[in-house]
């Protein structure tokens, strides 16, 4: 069969990076990097997503079509996000 | 036309494919499409959040002082638990291995109904210290209308999050007793590849969500009155 079946020790390795990112993230923001925080917290959140979209969700595996459907939906959220924002933050001048 | 189905054709491929193969695929695609909307539902809470935080940055830090991180925190991991159990059921379901397979789910249903136990313990904190916006909501200082704006989105958040897991376990007691009844095969389970995207997608919004709502300004140290 064509299925891809994804290594049991790739699937702990991900999950230890999962903790381990989670750990970091709660004890940076105990540290003051200024409006870094902020910044760093979500890059570690993308990161962890990004671990868990391409290999609990086998999306590395799957067909183009998929990874279209994929990069497509955080696209057009990050289309939402980034235009409103342009929005708000020019509203003061 | 017909000679396109053998008899050698296998009883769960349904006659609008022309492949397993095929077949699996558009069931995934299909998830992925409806994932697709999910992440505009819960972008537009995002976005909100996104808004009001950049408008009242002070007021979210000290609403986020009033969560309890040890507790977010355990549930991140207890989340993430269950992702992995996810993925082993799936792993189980792919290699046949019916015993993995029911024993990952309850795994996962364990795990979720764990985190649902926390998620209840930290609203009836709220309610106790009158943080529930609606419910005698009350906060002292001049910051009170907007830290009531951020725990209105904390609990909008994640309240549809905690819904999410809801229907999640309620599918995996559907799923579980179908494992147990030999229902899945290497060939052909896609119910729990599927399920298990659902399951990745909900752990993937916590993973947003805890850091933004839990970890504002923690250097800081306090955060008005607590």
């Amino acid at each position: 069969m064509s299925v891809h079946i994804v290594p049991l020790k790739i699937y702990f390795a991900i999950f230890a990076s999962l903790m381990i990112l989670t750990t970091v993230t709660v004890v940076v923001a105990y540290y003051d990097l200024g409006p870094l925080n902020t910044v760093v917290a979500l890059l570690i959140a993308v990161v962890k997503a990004t671990l868990v979209i391409l290999y609990f969700m086998h999306v590395r595996y799957s067909p183009s079509l998929t990874k279209l459907v994929v990069a497509g939906s955080f696209l057009w959220l990050a289309i939402m996000l980034s235009i409103t924002m342009m929005d708000y933050v020019s509203r003061g001048w | 036309m017909s000679d396109m189905h053998s008899a050698a054709q296998p009883s769960h491929l349904t006659h609008h494919f022309d492949t397993v193969e095929q077949q699996r695929d558009s069931a995934s695609l299909g998830m992925w499409v409806f994932l697709a909307q999910e992440v505009m539902f819960f972008g537009g809470m995002f976005l909100a959040y996104l808004i009001y935080r950049s408008s009242y940055p002070s007021a979210f830090a000290e609403g986020s002082h009033h969560l309890d991180v040890v507790l977010g925190g355990i549930n991140t991991a207890i989340l993430i638990g269950s992702s992995l159990t996810m993925a082993l059921a799936v792993y189980g379901a792919q290699t046949g291995r019916r015993g993995m397979l029911v024993l990952c789910l309850l795994a996962t249903m364990a795990l979720g109904l764990a985190f649902l136990g926390i998620k209840a313990v930290e609203y009836h904190h709220k309610y106790v210290d009158k943080l529930i916006p609606g419910m005698a909501f009350s906060y002292p200082g001049p910051n009170g209308n907007h830290v009531q704006l951020f725990f209105g989105l904390y609990f909008a958040m994640t309240g549809m999050h905690a819904l999410h897991m809801v229907i999640g376990i309620a599918l995996l007691v559907w799923l579980i007793n179908d494992a147990r009844k030999g229902r899945f095969t290497p060939e052909y389970h896609s119910h729990i590849e599927i399920f298990g995207l659902y399951w990745h997608f909900v752990d993937i919004v916590w993973i947003f969500l805890f850091p933004l709502l839990y970890l504002i300004g923690r250097h800081a140290g306090t955060g008005g009155a607590h």
